[in-house]
């Protein structure tokens, strides 16, 4: 018989090694999987984990882009991980996207056509503060009330899509578009278009401000009081009261932050990849980034790594569904089960095995 | 806008039909929260029913076959859940989201040939004598077997958390696992059971959706019914009567908003097409005010029997 | 022998790096009161377990009426007439007293008879309690009275009972021992598990004393001292802590009239607690857990706040101010709960130490953690508190409960207080390590700080406070010097057994 028995602390190896035990097993259950869809398992992987940044057939096109998908998700991860150490479960994280999206485009585009230089950090500012008003509702509503925050974050997930199917067909509507729903396109609109930094390799300012949010979330959590306190709440909230720490000001500050970053993450890909407002602008990052934040063990350098991984099987997805005809939806399917292997593997960090006779006389 | 186009017959028939599965998966979802498991994957349950559902119905020409192999296809979706929360004590909130995610791939992965296809749905019961009744026959009593099978589960949930022993320990393991545990009760088994059982109703509910609601499959169909049916559990402060009013004002909402959008209210499509979410926030919001009482103690508490 | 009940012979469990019980063997006789005695660890808990059925002994084994018995479940034990009165965990906060009692029954009687049951058994035995009550409102003495009954609607052949009066007044404890005296009578076997002496000499025929997993003795304790039960419970004397000459200074911390809402559905609420400490003094609040223990360290510590005026140090009204603030000032505490509520589980000593000493150790600067100077004072605690860890860098679950709480309760005293709060200082705690706690408190009195102690145990609360008090139902009495006391006393403050009386009149 085998029992679990608690370690008297978190191993670090086995945080450390989880996260990679996690992928090798997504590995070999996604190489069944694809063999059951009829693919070659061996050539589906390739194709997915090897195929975007070597292949010297696609690789020029496919390599910028694992920048331009990592971007948004370490943005909204590094975010969403910061609520999840302090216990506080922001998943709406795909509607503070959008409201991002929506108010740092709509303050861009009432000053149409003006080509100030000022015009593109004021969408910034502006997408930020959407997507952080977003999150503050759920926050308000949990220390006024008690809300909880889980239902609250979502629900307001689907009131987000249903704005932005209301702004892109009308507020927001090109009125040089036919009458078309979507947005003006901004890669015609130089002070407004989030460019590419460095040509073809996918570096936009989106990226950019991942990096600074990996770094910032870094001495934030190890260095400084307030990571420690958002910390010490998810831990022992008990413990968090004794030592003095105001659990509103927590929600406050963890909602805001990755409502904010998610807004960011929002702006970013509607001046960028995206192009415009369109009433399916929005892909799920905000839903794929719960996966980077677990996947990287809530450890900012981790959900960097984490990230990228999840990029690549975005492109790499894609590319085996052009290539090989595996449906697109087994790629969700794929990112899912990594994170329930993470989750499953996740027990040897605070428990070991113990084989033999247990509680048999 | 014009009112009058709104039939109250059909009105009230249609918010039966629209809260059935809600109705199903929430009475699921209490039963499991009941024993002290918080599932947040209802939504990923949900759809793998509606897309096994659909997909058996349509292979075998029968509905309640398909409605029966949701229920299965989600309960054993929902033992993954069981396994790594009871097992190997996994987070049950990140869990829950890691079962949606699965749920929504998996559904899509299989729906992908069914799209647009149209599948036999369950026929209508005129209940004898009843169904005849001027007005309330046809609001309330004809309608298909699945509409009555949920209310007479509201009834049997009820009454099993009420008046039965196995009800009263699965009550005693949500409330404190430790002192089930010292009196010899099988805490990880209870709970897989419940575990289990909540599974099989989101996919009952999802079928529902997908066989009769719909009916038919598109990707994502359940959008965010899932939430609200969790939403629906903590609005009635778990109890299975409460779960009843819910879903049915839920349904309520659903519906009418449908309704006028049809009407041609002069309200924004927008905020019509929200306000099911808007609502079940107010809802939260009414209830968490008023301080959730009845929550079991342990729910979403890991439990390792030490030594 | 044909009055033995239960025969125990050569049990053995070990644990990964322990040896819970090391070949036990000792027998209970048929209606007798037998003694288990032993400090925290010595094995009492895991031996009960096994009687019980919760945990399968790796070696030896067990003859009830002579027959083998290894109940590989609770509900076998229970079959075989075994019945147990658990210390913790086992009751339902949110579930009535019947619904409570049927849980511990193996075939419980339909609710209409059960409830008659109930109220039968409660009129034989003194035990009076309404089965239609929420067991979350009950009081600690009450909840045990649901304990109890559940037990003796089973007609058991055997009783466990794990500490059962740590949670009674002292005049409850005489009713306690009276209902086990007429269980006894009618031939009933009680296995009572304690490690208060004198109740064991008064009520108990035989006694067998565990230390570190072994047996040490079986013997009759009417018969020998209670210094005598001292030596080998413990094996080795320690120094009993000794007050030193103060005189009584200045007030430091002075209470009038706090009132606070009870926090939850099963808190107590406070209700006008008035106290006055000076400089040099302890003052020991006593009284039965749930009293408004925890409340009361949470309104003092800051964790809640109170109406302006209420809460004063050194003069000054801090009742506004949260703990942070509160400790600015030199007011410090230590909450019962060590692990969740002193101390963060799987956080490092190290980071336990920032909790309350951020600011008055200057271990943060502008907002950043200084961890090489956070390091440092952890260090400082496990050096002056003799604190056994492997590490500033291990977890505060990886630790001991004694030496836990000699962490948590030398973190404070290391940060010089001038008002000290504590709440259960010794609960839990091996006896060794429980004398260096007290014994550090009184120093700290002894530099002229004010402190105030409170516990649940008396011996503790007599040993080293100037003055006592006591908690009922959120009430503070006055307090009054320690010397002026006798047991009848303090029990009367504690509110003596009224809640017994008054239930009598409603039954």
């Amino acid at each position: 018989m085998i029992t679990l028995e608690k370690r008297p602390q978190p191993s670090r190896l086995w945080t450390a090694v989880t996260p990679l035990i996690a992928v090798a097993l997504t590995m070999v259950m996604g190489g069944l999987l694809f063999a059951f869809l009829g693919a070659d398992p061996f050539e589906a992987i390739r194709t997915i984990f090897w195929d975007p940044i070597f292949n010297p057939q696609f690789a020029g096109f496919t390599r910028p882009q694992l920048l331009v998908k990592a971007g948004p998700l370490i943005l909204i991860a590094i975010g969403l991980s910061i609520g999840f150490r302090a216990g506080i479960w922001n998943i709406g994280a795909e509607g503070q996207y959008i409201m991002g999206a929506i108010c740092g485009a709509g303050a861009g585009l009432a000053l149409y056509p003006s080509e100030s230089p000022l015009i593109f950090p004021m969408m910034i500012i502006a997408g930020g503060l959407g997507g952080w008003a977003w999150a503050m509702i759920p926050a308000v509503l949990k220390t006024r009330f008690g809300t909880n925050e889980i239902l609250v974050s979502l629900m307001l997930v689907y009131v987000a899509e249903n704005i932005l199917a209301s702004v892109a067909s009308g507020l927001l509507r090109n009125p040089e578009g036919m009458g078309f729903p979507g947005s003006r396109n901004f890669k015609q609109w130089d002070a407004a278009h989030n460019a590419e930094i460095i040509t073809g390799t996918g570096m936009h300012w989106g990226v950019v401000f991942a990096f600074i949010a990996v770094i910032a979330a870094y001495v934030l959590m190890a260095r400084h009081i307030q990571g420690f306190n958002i910390r010490l709440t998810g831990e022992a909230p008990r413990a968090a009261r004794f030592s003095g720490v105001n659990p509103t000001r927590i929600v406050i500050l963890c909602l805001g932050i990755s409502g904010a970053l998610a807004g960011f993450a929002g702006l970013f890909e509607v001046t960028g990849p995206a192009g415009q407002i369109s009433i399916d602008f929005n892909s799920g990052y905000g839903f794929t980034a719960i996966i980077v934040a677990f996947l990287g063990r809530l450890n900012p350098v981790g959900i960097l790594l984490a990230g990228l991984l999840m990029a690549l099987t975005y492109i790499g997805g894609e590319l085996a569904q052009l290539m090989l005809g595996v449906p697109g939806a087994s790629i969700q399917l794929f990112q899912g089960m990594l994170l329930f292997f993470l989750l499953a593997t996740d027990v040897f960090t605070n428990y070991r095995l113990r084989f033999g006779r247990a509680e048999v006389a | 806008m014009d009112l009058t186009s709104i039939n109250p017959v059909l009105l009230v028939a249609s918010i039966m039909v629209s809260a059935t599965p809600i109705l199903l998966a929430a009475l699921g979802e209490m039963v499991v929260e009941k024993s002290g498991v918080l599932n947040l994957g209802v939504e990923g349950m949900m759809i793998t029913g509606a897309v096994v559902g659909f997909a058996v119905a349509i292979n075998s020409g029968s509905p309640l076959l398909g409605f029966a192999a949701a229920a299965l296809a989600s309960a054993v979706l929902s033992l993954s859940f069981g396994v790594l929360t009871q097992y190997l004590l996994s987070n049950q909130v990140a869990t829950g989201l890691g079962l949606t995610l699965v749920g929504l791939g998996l559904s899509s992965l299989i729906g992908k040939p069914y799209e647009g296809m149209k599948a036999t749905t369950l026929p209508k019961l005129d209940i004898p004598m009843l169904s005849d009744i001027p007005v309330l026959g046809r609001m309330l009593f004809s309608h298909d077997i699945m509409v009555y099978f949920s209310l007479a589960l509201v009834a049997g949930v009820w009454a099993f958390l009420k008046y039965t022993r196995a009800g009263l320990i699965l009550r005693a393991v949500g409330e404190s696992h430790d002192s089930a545990h010292a009196l010899g009760y099988k805490v990880v088994r209870v709970r897989m059971l419940a575990i289990f059982f909540g599974g099989a109703c989101a996919g009952l509910g999802g079928a529902y959706l997908s066989l009769v609601r719909v009916p038919q499959w598109t990707e994502g169909m359940t959008a965010g019914a899932g939430w609200i049916a969790l939403a629906i559990v903590v609005f009635a402060s778990w109890r299975a009567g409460r779960v009843l009013i819910g879903a049915y004002l839920f349904g309520g909402v659903t519906v009418l908003q449908l309704n006028l959008q049809a009407a041609g209210a002069d309200v924004p499509v927008a905020l019509l097409s929200a306000s099911p979410y808007l609502i079940t926030i107010l809802v939260l919001v009414i209830i968490s005010a008023r301080g959730a009482h009845g929550a079991p103690a342990s729910l979403g508490r890991a439990f390792h029997a030490s030594h | 022998m044909a009055d033995t009940l239960l025969s125990i012979r050569g049990l053995t469990k070990a644990y990964p790096g322990v040896v819970a019980n090391d070949d036990v063997s000792f027998d209970i006789r048929k209606g007798e009161i037998h003694a288990l005695l032993g400090e925290n660890g010595a094995g009492k808990s895991t031996l009960v377990k096994m009687i019980y059925g919760l945990v399968a002994p790796d070696k030896g084994r067990m003859e009830l009426d002579g027959a083998g018995f290894a109940p590989a479940k609770p509900s076998e034990a229970r079959r075989s007439g075994v019945a147990m009165v658990f210390q913790h965990f086992s009751l339902f906060d949110a579930l009535d007293v019947a619904e409570n009692v049927a849980l511990g029954m193996e075939n419980p009687p339909k609710p209409r008879d059960l409830a008659r049951q109930i109220r039968e058994v409660s009129e034989t035995y003194g035990l009076p309690l309404d089965p239609g009550r929420t067991v979350g409102t009950l009081s600690a003495g009450e909840r045990q009275r649901v304990e109890i009954i559940r037990c003796l609607l089973q007609d058991p052949r055997l009783l466990i009972m794990d500490e059962p009066t740590s949670v009674l007044t002292p005049q409850e404890v005489e009713i306690l021992f009276e209902t086990l005296r007429k269980l006894k009578a009618e031939g009933t076997s009680i296995l009572y598990i304690s490690h208060k002496l004198e109740e064991i000499r008064a009520l108990c025929d035989h006694a067998t004393i565990l230390r570190l997993g072994k047996k040490v003795a079986t013997c009759t304790p009417s018969e020998v001292s209670a210094r005598e039960l001292a030596e080998m419970m413990v094996g080795a004397s320690f120094a009993t802590p000794e007050a030193r000459e103060h005189a009584r200074g200045e007030t430091l911390l002075r209470v009038e009239s706090l009132s606070l809402p009870a926090p939850g559905a099963f808190g107590t609420p406070l209700r006008e607690i008035a106290l006055t400490v000076h400089a040099g003094e302890v003052l020991g609040i006593g009284g039965v857990a749930g009293n408004g223990q925890d409340e009361l360290l949470a309104a003092l510590s800051g964790e809640r706040i109170s109406a302006p005026g209420t809460v004063a140090l050194k003069g000054v009204d801090v009742s506004r101010q949260g703990p942070e603030a509160r400790r600015d000032a030199g007011l410090l505490s230590g909450p019962e709960e060590r692990l969740g509520h002193a101390a963060a589980p799987d956080m490092s000593l190290i980071e336990n130490g920032i909790l309350t000493a951020a600011r008055r150790e200057g271990l943060v600067k502008s907002g950043f953690i200084n961890w090489g100077r956070s390091r440092q004072f952890a260090e400082d605690v496990i050096a002056h508190f003799d604190v056994r860890t492997p590490g500033p860098g291990t977890a505060a679950r990886a630790l001991s409960g004694g030496n836990l709480q000699k962490f948590v309760v030398g973190r404070e005293i290391l940060q010089k207080p001038d008002v000290l709060v504590l709440n259960q200082p010794t609960w839990g705690v091996d006896a060794a390590a429980a004398a260096a706690i007290r014994q550090a408190v009184l120093d700290l009195a002894a530099d002229g700080a004010a402190i105030v102690v409170i516990s649940q145990d008396l011996d503790e609360l007599m040993e080293i406070s100037d003055r006592f008090a006591a908690l009922n139902e959120g009430r503070l009495s006055p307090s009054r010097p320690v010397a002026e006391l006798d047991i009848e006393k303090i029990g009367l403050m504690m509110g003596g057994a009224h809640d017994m009386e008054v239930a009598h009149v409603d039954a």
